[in-house]
This record gives structure tokens, sequence and C-alpha cells, in this order.
């Protein structure tokens, strides 16, 4: 009788000795980066102009900043999906906070990282991520964001024969069928300031809305308006942009997305603010964003 | 039918002393099952809340204020889930059966229904569902067919009936394979016509021979259901993403997690039950 419980037991203890073993070895370097982390905290507040010089950084790959987005990277941010040509406004941007803390272009790596993965808990493969992403006080609970270096209305893009085509205010787009991409800040306009009386169509990214407002599925699509001008002008025959709306300090601002508690904020921070003084993010957005057409404001 | 002669035959002499052994015994076993796996999950919750990093992964994956948050929003997501899965699932059930019907057909005659039939299955099984899904939910709206619906949950529901009829009509052929050629043969001998000897001897062993993988895969389908969201209607899932999206927390998968369980466990635990009531019956040799 005894015998038949001894397995049991023997299976128990090994399996505790085996996890035991397995924590011991993991705990090792993660909780040396954890202890690490409040004294590098403490330095970004202060932020000592030599903390910020490229050699003293730390970084994913030593000397090197690493820099993630989604693929594909869409137009007009990215161009041919190609991060690393310079081209497009997130990619100019990127290389030139790069270029300011110290980076030259070789210094620069890009990694794929899909939009979901971007807030994942655990040790990030990036320094910083520049993927659209909204600044808003919820998602600042899981990572920390530098100041924004694009602000940017939500624009309604439909197609010119569709009977929203001339809506002149919000209320007009109440009884639209409309579709955004999941996980964005438009999705979140479409709920709570148009508030349709349909249920919203949600996509995985632009492609699938574009094509639901092509067959006829949709009336009408919400994206950024820089979005919304490179789809009517490139990709959509016939489509138009209905309106932008009134932009909400809490929702259309871009920044840099940082693991929490990332010291290279304050540095990217520096950085981004000598481009906005010297006016170089300015020359950045006019060549890459057209966002001088008139396009009226929907109230 | 003859219960009390079954009774007498299945209820041999039993040694008391025996019973309460036995029943000593199993009491033994179930508590020492009970220990050990109570032993176990306490050391594995004790050494993963102890890594570096669960502080991290508990606020992200397992914050109680976020899955409060994102319980009701993911339940009416849910809820398109269940819409979807109970009208497709007797679709389904009655398609796989009629193809696999067709493949079945032996006279020269209906040659070009059973390669049809063949053709549907190596096709549709094989073409990866999500792609169905795409190509019936953005293709056929773009046709501009009038009359034809643009919705696009009922043309994702279509894709799914499609393929998961391909499985469906592989797993009735193997039960209609698994009846033995004799029980066919016998039914002729009888007198009974092609179509009797199908009805009434074979595809009543044939079903009950495949309810358990027929269930399987009804949970698969059950989960497949998500695929839909491709096309934008917001179930569970996509629910889900939107709100860890909104939030960076991803707590609101486990909530959708919940619900898929909470549906999938009863029909999994009525498929063991079934299995083992089948098994009971062959080894009572066939008294009910």
């Amino acid at each position: 009788m005894l015998r038949s419980t001894r397995p049991v037991l023997v299976l128990a203890s090994t399996a505790s000795v085996l996890l035991l073993a397995a924590c011991a070895t993991e705990s090792t370097p993660t909780s040396a980066v954890t202890s690490s982390s409040p004294a590098a905290t403490a330095a970004s507040s202060t932020a000592p102009v030599d903390a910020c010089a490229a050699g003293s950084l730390t970084l994913v790959t030593p000397g090197t900043l690493t820099i993630g987005t989604d693929k594909p990277a869409y137009p007009p941010y990215f161009v041919d999906d190609t991060p690393t040509n310079g081209k497009g406004f997130e990619s100019a941007v990127a290389y030139a906070v790069a270029a300011k803390m110290g980076f030259t272009k070789d210094q620069v790596k890009w990694t794929v990282v899909p939009f979901d993965s971007s807030y994942a808990p655990g040790t990030k493969k990036f320094d910083f991520d520049i993927n659209q992403i909204s600044i808003t006080d919820k998602r600042k609970v899981a990572v920390d964001f530098s100041d924004p270096y694009f602000t940017v209305p939500q624009a309604v893009l439909t197609l010119g024969k569709s009977k929203f085509a001339n809506a002149a205010s919000i209320a007009d787009l109440k009884g639209a069928k409309l579709g955004a991409q999941v996980g964005t800040t438009s999705l979140a306009f479409i709920k709570n300031t148009i508030a349709p009386t349909q249920q919203p169509q949600v996509f995985n990214d632009t492609a699938g809305a574009k094509s639901s407002l092509q067959n006829g599925t949709l009336d009408a699509i919400v994206v950024d308006l820089p979005t919304a001008f490179y789809i009517s002008a490139a990709e959509i025959d016939g489509s138009k942009v209905v309106g932008q709306f009134a932009v909400d300090p809490n929702a259309d601002t871009w920044g840099l997305l940082f693991a929490k508690g990332n010291p290279l904020v304050a540095c990217a921070n520096q950085a981004l603010g000598q481009l906005t003084t010297s006016g170089d993010l300015a020359t950045i957005t006019a060549q890459w964003l057209s966002t001088d057409v008139k396009v009226p404001v929907l109230q | 039918m003859t219960a009390p002669v079954a009774e007498s035959v299945a209820a041999p002499y039993r040694d008391p002393v025996r019973q309460s052994f036995l029943r000593r015994q199993a009491t033994r076993n179930r508590s020492v099952a009970s220990i050990s796996t109570v032993v176990v999950l306490v050391l594995l919750g004790f050494f993963v809340t102890r890594t570096p990093g669960w502080p991290a992964v508990h606020k992200s994956f397992f914050d109680g204020a976020s899955f409060r948050e994102s319980m009701p929003l993911v339940w009416e997501g849910f809820w398109l889930n269940v819409r979807m899965f109970l009208i497709a699932e007797p679709i389904i059930l009655v398609l796989g059966l009629v193809i696999a019907l067709a493949r079945g057909l032996r006279a020269p005659v209906w040659t070009p229904i059973r390669v049809l039939a063949a053709v549907w299955v190596d096709v549709f099984r094989g073409v990866p569902t999500l792609l169905l899904i795409l190509l019936l939910g953005f293709g056929v709206p773009a046709l501009r067919v009038k009359g034809l619906t643009n919705e696009p949950v009922v043309w994702g529901t279509v894709a799914l009936v499609i393929s998961y009829s391909a499985y469906v009509a592989e797993v009735y052929r193997a039960g209609i394979d698994s009846v033995h050629p004799g029980q066919r043969a016998a039914a002729r001998s009888l007198g009974l016509s092609d179509l009797q000897t199908s009805r009434f001897v074979v595809l009543p062993q044939a079903i009950r021979n495949v309810v358990p993988p027929l269930l399987n895969d009804f949970i698969s389908l059950q989960k497949d259901t998500a695929l839909v969201s491709v096309l934008g209607p917001i179930e569970a899932l996509r629910q889900a993403q939107i709100y860890a999206g909104d939030t960076f927390n991803y707590t609101s998968y486990l909530a959708a997690a919940l619900l898929f369980i909470a549906l999938t466990i009863p029909l999994a635990r009525y498929t063991d039950w079934l299995l083992a009531r089948q098994r009971r019956r062959q080894a009572a040799g066939g008294s009910w």
C-alpha cells in the first residue's frame, strides 16, 4: 500500500526541485534589470545633459538605437514598407531624433513590433517604438511615452457617390455604417463621439476597412487626417475626405513608445524639443504629410 | 427489452469483503490524487508568483479592475459568436452528411455527384478557413449582385459552414466505413433496398460511432467563429482586442477565454460521457 504512494511523492518532489532550479536560473539576469531600474529612473528625473550622450545610454543593443514599428509600415508614414530608407513621416522623424541623440544612420536598427505586442510586459526588444501610437492616460499605466511629435485630427472618408458625402456635422453621420482599424483612437472616436446607430465594423488594418468601403459594406471609414488624404489621393478612386474633427488632446497626439521606466524617454524628449525649436520637425511634417488642404471641421 | 434477464446476468455474486476493500482502495486513490494535484498546483503558483516579472505579468494579464471593466463588453461580443455557432452547427451537420453520402454513391450514373463531393472535401479542407472568410466576406459584396446581402456576418458564417462541412463529411465517411460490410450484406440479403440499408442499418451505427469526433469539430468551430472578425463584426475576441488596444492591458483576453471555456467544457464533458456510455454498452453485450 505504501509502495503505491511513493512514486507520487517522488514525482511531486522532483517537480518542485526542477521548478526551483528553473526559477533560480531564470531569476538572476531579470532581477539584475529590475534592481538597476530605480536608479535609472532617478537619474532621468534630473536628466543631466551628459546622461544623454550616445555612449552612456542603456540600450537594448549597446551602441545601436533599436527602433520598432509594425509591418507592413503604411504610407505616408513609411514608404515602400521600408523604414530604413528614411522616407515617410515617421521614418524621417525617427532618424531625426536618432541624429539629435548622437546616432549615425548606420547605428540605427529597425525591428518589427506588431502594435499588439508593443505594450506586452517584460523586456522590450526595442529602445522605442514609432507606430502612429496615440498618447492616452490609460495607456500611460502600461508604457511611457515621449512628448508628442505630431498632433493629428481624426477624419471621415467616404466614396463621392455616397449619401454621406455631403455630411456637414457629426450628427449627419449617425446613421452611417462606419468602420475603423482595431486599437486606434479612430475607433474610440466613432464609439464615443459619433455614437452611430449601427455597430461600427472593426478591422485588423486599414486595408480591411478600405476594401469594405470600396465594396459597399461600409458607408464611411474614420482614420487620421493624413491617412485619409493619402487614401483619397493615391489609393481609392472617387473617395472623398468629408471632414475632419476637432482635436482631442487625450487621443490625438502621437508619441514614441518606451518600456515603462526607461530613462531614455528624457533623452528622446530633449531631441524632440530641439527638433521642434529648430523647426526641423515642422519641415519633416510638411514634407511628408499634406495637412494644408482645406477640409471642413465637423462639429 | 429483456431488462430483468439482463440484470440478473449483469449482477454476479459480489464478495462483501472484497467490495469494502475495493471501496477503501478507491477512497485512498482519490485522496492521493487530490493531494498530489493540490501540491503541484500550489508549488506552480508559488514559483510563478515569485518570478521577478510576475507583478508586471499580473497587472497586464490578470488585473481585476480591467477584468470587471472588460467583461460586459466581451460578453456583448460573445453573443455574436454564440449566434454564429448555433446557426452554423445544424447546417454543417446536414450538409456534411449529404456530402458524405454523395461520396458513397456507387452507381455509375452518380459519378459527377461523387466527384463533386470529393472535390468539395479536397478543396475546402485544404484551403485555410481564413482565406474562405476573406474571399466570401470581401469578395461577394464586391460583385455587387442585386438582392444578395452585404452583411459580413452572414458571409463569414457561410464560409465557416463550407469549411467545416468538408471536415464533418470526412468524419461521417469514416463512421460509415467503420460499419462492418457484413452489416450491409446482411441487410441486403433481408431484402432491404440500398437506400433502406443506409437509412436503417448503416447510418444509425455510423453516426453513433462518430459523435465524439463530431463534437470535437464543433468545439473547434466555436473558437473559429472568432475568425469572422477579420470582416469587421465585433465578436468576443475582437472586443477583447479593442479593450487591450485602448488600455494596453491584455486582461480582456482572459475574459474572452473564460467565456469560450464556459461554452466548451460542458460540451467536452458531454462527449466524455457519451464515450463512456458507449463503452459500457459494448462491454455489457448490448444491453441498455
